[in-house]
């Protein structure tokens, strides 16, 4: 744990390690993220308050389930809010599979409904001919937005996926790495402090766990 | 391109391991977590726990090992067995599995795995099928299997590919297929049963069911056109790692995770 700094980051104490604020607004398990970001060092809190947010390093925003319940969520407890807040402030941040989406303006999931809109372009329903969930291993093809999450990762990289809706984002750019099924799928997003993956990295073995440690290690190269 | 899965299962009773592995050091070689974290880091796609505890508090003993799994296995598991109600599926979840296999329970009444496909989304909701050889098919008639139950004790008179169907109409996500007539035995899987169920759903099918050798493992992806491949004693007795059955199945053009 970070001995609770006031504001992010900047008072944390030589060799702690980066504290990882998991955003935690009623969707799904967060067992498992917590644990993997332990694993490679970090200082997690569960964080269910806006006002949670303010004191850690880095966000983690998992999730899974429907866009709609997650965004009206995040809307009711003030934490969506507080995490573009945090994004604007330059805190690094990662969202994972539905975390990912909800930074997009907008989902087709069921209807159509507003996300976060840190990153310009819309949430659809995978149309790839081949079974929908996309679940299992596939390995990413890393673009140069990629560079940082992909560090010292195996090559070719794979990872778990479940997901039956997919990100189109408004800017190529922002494109980190996509995966192969049935056309090409956008498997990770980032720019600048804002990092996103589709997959799992919590369920993707050392691979996962070493994404998850480049992330610890943006966290810590933020505030060193 | 979706990797192949190659899927070691581990029998639990009790919250320990049935059968224990020894070809390796093991602090606790009766512990089902310890087990799979060391099949995650042989490079395990996933790992399947079999509860054989017919209890009622079974139930939280199986809950408590999600938990502990949940925080030291960084691979998707699945818990089955002996889950009757949405309200276990619902523990198991809670408690960190990412999925759920169900059997006697779905043939009793199908529409628990439409509620829980509903509830949770299809995605965690395993349907686990027991199927035997019917020997006596009719003239005209191709293979059939029956569905079995209490593992493998009871017939019920259901034919296994018309249960494949409509389980997987009620939202079952996955299927985990496995030949009666070849559990136990190191004879390979029931090729023809795998390939039949396999063609009949749109959803994942994971073969189980008499593995012995490497090229069994092959065959059940190939000919079996089975989208996973479970196994369970030639991987606990040490008689393949998973190390090796990866390297077997890449040399065959099977696409899998190295």
């Amino acid at each position: 744990m970070s001995g609770g700094s006031s504001t992010a980051g900047a008072r944390r104490p030589v060799g702690a390690p980066p504290s990882v604020a998991v955003v935690d607004y009623g969707m799904g398990n967060l067992a498992s993220v917590a644990k993997a970001l332990e694993r490679v060092g970090a200082g997690v809190r569960v964080v269910d308050a806006a006002a949670g947010l303010k004191g850690a390093d880095a966000l983690v925003l998992p999730g899974v389930g429907a866009f709609r319940d997650a965004a009206a969520r995040l809307e009711a407890t003030g934490l969506g809010p507080a995490v573009v807040e945090r994004i604007a402030a330059g805190v690094p941040f990662l969202g994972v599979c539905l975390g990912l989406q909800l930074l997009f303006d907008s989902s087709g999931e069921g209807g159509r409904w507003t996300g976060l809109g840190v990153l310009g372009g819309t949430v659809e329903r995978l149309e790839t001919g081949l079974k929908v969930p996309h679940m299992g291993w596939n390995e990413v093809t890393w673009a140069a937005a990629g560079a940082g999450m992909a560090c010292g990762l195996p090559a070719p990289a794979a990872f778990y996926f479940v997901h039956s809706y997919a990100a189109r984002p408004a800017d190529d750019d922002v494109i980190a790495a996509t995966a192969e099924y049935g056309g090409s799928v956008v498997a990770a997003v980032a720019r600048d402090n804002v990092w996103a993956v589709q997959f799992h990295p919590e369920k993707s073995s050392a691979t996962g766990l070493a994404l998850l440690s480049n992330f610890v290690g943006l966290a810590q190269e933020k505030w060193r | 391109m979706l990797s192949k899965r190659v899927i070691p299962c581990l029998d639990v009773r009790g919250g320990r391991v049935v059968k224990g592995v020894n070809f390796i050091d093991f602090r606790d070689a009766g512990d089902p977590v310890e087990l799979a974290a060391f099949y995650d880091s042989e490079g395990a796609d996933e790992i399947v726990f079999l509860d054989i505890t017919a209890s009622h508090e079974g139930r939280e003993i199986i809950a408590d090992l999600a938990a502990r799994c949940a925080e030291q296995v960084f691979i998707p598991f699945t818990i089955g067995g002996g889950l009757r109600r949405e309200e276990d599926v619902r523990a198991i979840l809670a408690a960190g599995a990412d999925k759920v296999t169900m059997n006697t329970a779905a043939v009793e009444d199908p529409e628990l795995v439409r509620r829980c496909a509903d509830r949770f989304g299809s995605q965690c909701i395993v349907v686990a099928i027991d199927a035997k050889r019917v020997t006596e098919a009719m003239p005209g008639v191709g293979l059939r299997w029956e569905v079995y139950l209490h593992g493998g004790r009871t017939p019920t008179g259901i034919d296994a590919e018309a249960w494949a169907v409509q389980a997987a109409e009620l939202g079952a996500g996955e299927f985990m297929l496995t030949s009666m007539d070849r559990d136990g035995t190191c004879d390979g899987y029931d090729l023809e049963l795998t390939r039949t169920v396999a063609r009949a759903v749109d959803v994942p099918v994971i073969a189980s069911g008499g593995v012995g050798t490497l090229e069994h493992l092959a065959e059940g992806l190939t000919a079996g056109e089975a989208d996973a491949v479970l196994a369970a004693s030639i991987f606990h007795y040490g008689t393949f790692s998973i190390a090796q059955a990866k390297e077997f199945l890449a040399a065959r053009g099977i696409p899998v995770r190295r």
